[in-house]
């Protein structure tokens, strides 16, 4: 049996601050995908956090990790807000028809 | 330690005012005029009480809120703009028929959110107040949202800097796994032996702050946000998140990094001559006046990021200078933006400026002269501003720096030069139309008074600015 330690945590949550990033970049349809994305790389965030908390053997990791949730919640629902309010002007949220001003 | 609220009133009466309006504003119908007026005499009071604060360098709520000169003189000038913005941006919120109730009060949280990133001195309480300014201006971008252009600088802004908090929220993680604390003493004591993580960590936050000055890898969204939302909220984008950004960028710099400077140097050295070149060649072929000042925007941050590379004292109050100059360069700017109105429109096309010199020969004098300081031509402020960055950079060693500078000083006048030319030597269109703005004339005099007599006595601000210390 290996034995699971910060190294572990740190590659899982660099594997998905990877996903997370290639998910805005490489992303060619939805913009709500991107939403996603984001909310993907707070969560690696919080992985490596939470587990140099644990590491460090010192609480103020998890309490910015709880921090980070509150601002990720309020982040999501003003991004879906401003998606909402561009559908209604675009009628469509792909992501290639969002290019009204370019220069 | 009880008595640390005290140090904290401007805050907490800024945050309480913005509840009253939120409460007053939900209850009270068509009553945008009254909070408008009400924001504007809210921030004559908060400068006051930062004032009233003895400037002793102190931190208090456990080493994460730093009270000291540097953080007073930001939030001060931010405050001022703020005001400059607000006052010459009335009517025009009126005209582009957008008066909610919620467009100052959401001006005045941005503002709170940039009080807590100038004076943060721990990573949580930068990253609570740098989203609180985000997510703000978020909104502010779209705000006129029954606007296709609006809602589409909104949902660019919004992807890109959600990406540029992620980086930076990583970055922070990473520095508070490797060094052990979010305080940025500990940190600082903590990341002088070099390894890897740290440097990765200084690189992901590195990013982040570029992103929010739009230093030059991470320009993208500027044009396109600038263009796009109203220009009442361009000029607010152009002016204030720039100064908490620098403001931020020289504490991370001086504070938790400062041990390990010949690892940033050359970055900032690198974002600083791209951003000046970028700034420089791009805008040469804009036709929209918001996206040349999006540009030149890009082109002056690589300056003032220029003067934070030295590292050294004389490099950040230079770039302090330089933050001050420029935002009065950009009030006043914005302030003859907003008097560009034609048969009820505004306009943005800069060749419709064409010979507006006959009809309008004092406005077009005050262009003028902030565009002259804008291209740094000595006997204005913006030469000075210039002037105190490649000192400093000079003094440093960095010829090569130095030299890229003063070449895209020379490119950058081009396009600043030819405004002057279509308005003076171009042939007169129909005059704009005629509105008392006292705001707007306000800020234009003010602005070009603090720009032709900046020289006569310099002395004012460098003497309040080299007081400044913030280690």
């Amino acid at each position: 049996m290996i034995e699971i330690g910060l190294g572990h945590y740190l590659t899982f949550g660099a594997i998905i601050f990877s996903i997370g990033t290639l998910g805005i970049f490489l992303n060619r349809k939805n913009v709500i995908v991107i939403l996603m994305s984001v909310e993907l790389i707070l969560l690696a965030v919080n992985i490596n956090l939470v587990s140099f908390s644990i590491y460090l053997q010192d609480i103020t990791g998890q309490i910015f990790t709880m921090l980070i949730l509150t601002v990720a919640a309020a982040e999501a629902a003003i991004g879906l807000a401003i998606i909402v309010s561009y559908y209604r002007n675009r009628g469509s949220v792909r992501v290639e028809e969002i290019n009204e001003m370019k220069g | 330690m009880i008595n640390a609220v005290y140090f904290l009133i401007p805050e907490i009466f800024l945050a309480l005012s913005i509840f009253a309006f939120i409460i007053f504003g939900v209850f009270k119908k068509n009553s945008f005029d009254l909070i408008y007026r009400a924001t504007i005499v809210i921030i004559p009071i908060v400068i006051f009480l930062i004032l009233n604060n003895n400037f002793e360098n102190i931190k208090i709520f456990n080493n994460s809120f730093a009270l000291d000169e540097f953080s007073s003189f930001m939030k001060i000038l931010i405050l001022v703009s703020s005001f400059f913005v607000l006052i010459m941006s009335k009517k025009y919120i009126q005209d582009i028929n957008n008066n909610k109730f919620e467009y100052p009060v959401i001006m005045l949280i941005a503002i709170l959110g940039m009080f807590f990133m100038v004076s943060s001195n721990d990573l949580i309480l930068f990253y609570l107040g740098l989203e609180l300014q985000s997510l703000s201006l978020y909104i502010l971008a779209s705000i006129d949202r029954d606007n296709l252009r609006s809602s589409e600088a909104g949902i660019k802004y919004f992807v890109l800097s959600a990406l540029s908090s992620g980086l930076l929220l990583y970055g922070c993680s990473l520095l508070y796994g490797f060094t052990g604390s979010t305080n940025f003493q500990v940190i600082s004591n903590n990341v002088g032996d070099i390894n890897i993580g740290t440097i990765f960590a200084m690189i992901f936050i590195l990013v982040g702050l570029a992103f929010k000055v739009s230093a030059v890898p991470f320009h993208m969204w500027t044009p396109d946000v600038y263009e796009g939302s109203p220009t009442s909220v361009t000029s607010f984008f152009a002016i204030v998140p720039k100064i908490a950004g620098i403001a931020v960028f020289i504490r991370f710099m001086y504070s938790p990094f400062q041990n390990i400077l010949d690892q940033w140097q050359y970055i900032l050295v690198f974002i600083s001559i791209a951003s000046m070149i970028l700034g420089a060649v791009a805008a040469i072929n804009q036709k929209n006046i918001k996206r040349l000042i999006a540009y030149s925007s890009i082109s002056h941050m690589g300056y003032a990021i220029a003067g934070i590379s030295t590292g050294t004292e004389s490099g950040f109050k230079s770039t302090i200078i330089y933050i001050l100059i420029y935002s009065a360069m950009n009030i006043g700017f914005f302030a003859f933006v907003f008097l560009m109105k034609r048969s009820g429109k505004y306009i943005e096309d800069i060749n419709e400026l064409s010979g507006i010199s006959k009809n309008h020969p004092l406005a077009a004098l005050s262009l003028l002269i902030v565009l002259f300081s804008l291209a740094g031509i000595p006997p204005l402020a913006g030469f000075f501003a210039k002037f105190y960055i490649f000192m400093s950079v000079i003094e440093s060693g960095m010829y090569a720096l130095a030299i890229i500078g003063l070449v895209t000083t020379v490119v950058s006048a081009f396009y600043y030069i030819r405004i002057v030319k279509v308005m003076y030597f171009d042939s007169p269109k129909k005059p704009f139309e005629n509105f008392k703005n006292y705001g707007v004339y306000g800020s234009l005099i003010f602005s070009c008074i603090f720009l032709s007599s900046f020289f006569m006595y310099p002395s004012i601000f460098n003497g309040i600015i080299s007081k400044i210390n913030i280690f």
